[in-house]
């Protein structure tokens, strides 16, 4: 029998495909898109070369020593980098000590207690909060918690110290705590929690002993997360701990101080000048790559933490 | 779980007051209390402190340039770089990170690549703003030195626009992921090819999300400091009287973040006052843009 589709060839399996020009089209867009996609690659890639590239220039212009010096001076050739670790450790510290019992306790309120309308007013508030520019928090940092909170503490506290830094960058980790339990908590399947009502468990104890275990993994994703998001913290340090010359060694949250990113800030507000002396400016490089590093560390490590909550349920 | 049997006959009490529920409630509703006071206690300290500067300088704060005396000194400046910087990032940052999100959710085949470009992409968000101000200063103010004119607004507006593409192209992705599959089923169902699906059917639907998330990322932009201070922006004064429109665009530039802190570090007490006020500038753009975004987000949600 005679095929009706030879004579119509608009609806044969070859006309269906459409038109040469119709394909052409798909793959160049498909092109154009993928070129797209590999962009972030590129970009990946030129943050990996030139943070190495500097570093590897800043180790072949010093001596090991140099490293070991009791302070950090760019300037003057002294890169002490304890003096930096220690800085952001107290300043990441503090700043833990403030935003995971304040985010994970609104994070369980959020969860497990609220109701509509109070999310509704929560959840701007912590978005307002998480979206406060790093440097006003370091400008409230330093003229509010510094003299009204931090020298109440210790009336012998310097104006510009570490620990008013810690509380400020406390206050921005605290969103980003929250809004990561939240979400780990709220994956804990419901039939957890009606299991424990339904053994006459009180909402106190289903919360702390059933919610809080099984999200376990995606809080602490939260906590490695808010590491990461407090040690690459800049502008709040770079204002409100000082030191903007340097930072002789030190382990008092009340003296001023410097972290990793804030000697950034501070060797860059005078890059033209820095570009002379060679060694300061590689060093900023040589600070990016330790801050990479840490940071990418840190955020591998919390993703994996985050994958996990999603296998379990 | 395991667990859950022997822990939870710890919760079972006889009726009566609930010590240890209420203790803890009250303890949740102190966190929040906290969370709320932390706010309310910086935006009131912040305006207090500048509103009256404000008010007294008047226009012209918003008209002066920078300057090393109080009285004079004003965010013009600062203003014009950030709303240049705002526009530089929409054209660098948006269509390559929403054609990128278009890629990864309508064309990319499940293969190591791809797996590779959603495992970078997400690193990249996570890599702090001031390493992204080195990437800047190598790279766009020295490497390209050439195209970019060196410490100039192009070569700021690039390291913002980079620094924010990931955030882009993560929103936008989870924007069309919300898509239904019916819907694109049904455009193949009478012949339409992948991008007519994409273009005609998928994009509109998630176009809110995507604004949203475009929007979302501009405003972090607009408050970044850091990238900026690394990639050349100008800490103190500097002229830009006289020059038209390109030269300024070529040329030495501030932002009104950088502004915050160049006079934030200034010793002089009116110059507290005058940080203060052009925080209030920043915190009116950036609350502006981010009210947009939730405005937006709230009009044209959808539940499919």
């Amino acid at each position: 029998m005679q095929l009706t589709t030879s004579a119509r060839p608009d609806i044969s399996p070859l006309g269906l495909r459409g038109s040469p020009g119709r394909h052409r089209r798909e793959r160049v867009i498909e092109g154009i898109l993928l070129a797209a996609a590999l962009v972030s690659i590129v970009i990946s890639a030129l943050i990996v070369w030139s943070l190495i590239g500097g570093a590897v220039e800043f180790v072949r212009q010093i001596v090991f020593d140099q490293l070991l010096a009791d302070g950090w001076y760019p300037r003057r050739d002294e890169f002490g980098l304890l003096t930096l670790f220690v800085g952001s450790l107290l300043v990441t510290g503090i700043a833990l000590l403030m935003a995971v019992p304040v985010g994970l306790l609104t994070a369980i309120y959020l969860a497990e207690y609220a109701n509509a309308r109070a999310r509704k007013v929560i959840k701007p508030v912590l978005e307002i909060l998480a979206g406060i520019p790093s440097v006003v928090l370091g400008f409230f940092a330093l003229t509010w918690i510094s003299p009204e909170i931090v020298q109440r503490v210790n009336p012998h506290s310097q104006d510009f110290n570490l620990a008013a830094a810690g509380l400020g960058v406390g206050i921005l980790t605290i969103p980003l705590v929250a809004s990561i339990s939240e979400d780990a908590m709220r994956a804990v399947p419901r039939s957890l929690r009606e299991a424990s009502y339904g053994l006459g468990a009180r909402r106190v104890t289903t919360s702390l002993q059933i919610v809080v275990p099984a999200a376990l993994s995606g809080i602490v994703a939260a906590i490695i997360l808010g590491i990461s998001r407090a040690i690459g913290e800049t502008m709040v340090v770079a204002v409100a701990a000082g030191g903007s010359g340097g930072s002789q060694f030190t382990a008092n949250p009340f003296d001023p101080g410097q972290t990793i990113t804030a000697a950034m800030a501070a060797l860059a507000t005078g890059t033209d000048q820095v570009a002379g002396a060679a060694a300061a400016f590689q060093s900023l490089f040589f600070l990016g790559l330790v801050l990479f590093v840490i940071t990418f560390a840190l955020n591998q490590f919390g993703d994996y933490f985050v994958r996990r909550t999603r296998l379990h349920y | 779980m395991s667990v859950a049997v022997p822990v939870a006959q710890g919760g079972i009490r006889p009726a009566g007051t609930d010590w240890r529920g209420l203790a803890f409630h009250g303890l949740l509703l102190l966190s929040l209390l906290f969370a709320l006071l932390i706010l309310f206690t910086l935006l009131a300290d912040l305006i207090s402190r500048g509103l009256p500067t404000l008010l007294e300088r008047g226009t012209t704060f918003l008209t002066s340039p920078t300057s090393s005396q109080a009285a004079k000194a004003g965010v013009s400046q600062g203003i014009f770089g950030t709303l240049i910087m705002a526009v530089l990032v929409a054209i660098f940052a948006f269509p390559i990170g929403i054609l990128t999100a278009i890629y990864l959710e309508e064309y990319a085949p499940d293969n190591r690549l791809t797996r590779f470009i959603g495992v970078n992409i997400r690193n990249l968000a996570g890599v702090p703003s001031v390493v992204y101000g080195l990437l800047g200063l190598s790279i766009f103010v020295i490497g390209l030195q050439p195209l970019t004119g060196g410490r100039t607004m192009i070569a700021g507006g690039i390291t913002l626009a980079v620094l924010v593409l990931p955030i882009v192209i993560i929103t936008s992705s989870e924007a069309i992921r919300a898509v239904p599959g019916a819907l694109r089923e049904a455009g193949y169902g009478v012949g339409a090819s992948r991008w007519e699906v994409t273009r005609l059917l998928v994009l509109p639907s998630a176009a809110p999300g995507i604004l949203t998330g475009t929007v979302l990322s501009l405003s972090r932009a607009l408050g970044e400091t850091a990238p900026l201070i690394l990639a050349g922006a100008v800490l103190g004064g500097f002229s830009s009287g006289g020059k038209d429109f390109f030269e300024q665009i070529v040329g030495r530039y501030t932002t009104l973040p950088v502004t915050v802190f160049d006079w934030a570090r200034r010793p002089q007490a009116d110059f507290r006052d005058l940080t203060a006020a052009a925080i209030v500038v920043l915190m009116v753009v950036t609350l502006l843009v981010n009210a947009i975004a939730i405005i937006l987000r709230n009009r044209t949600e959808r539940a499919w």
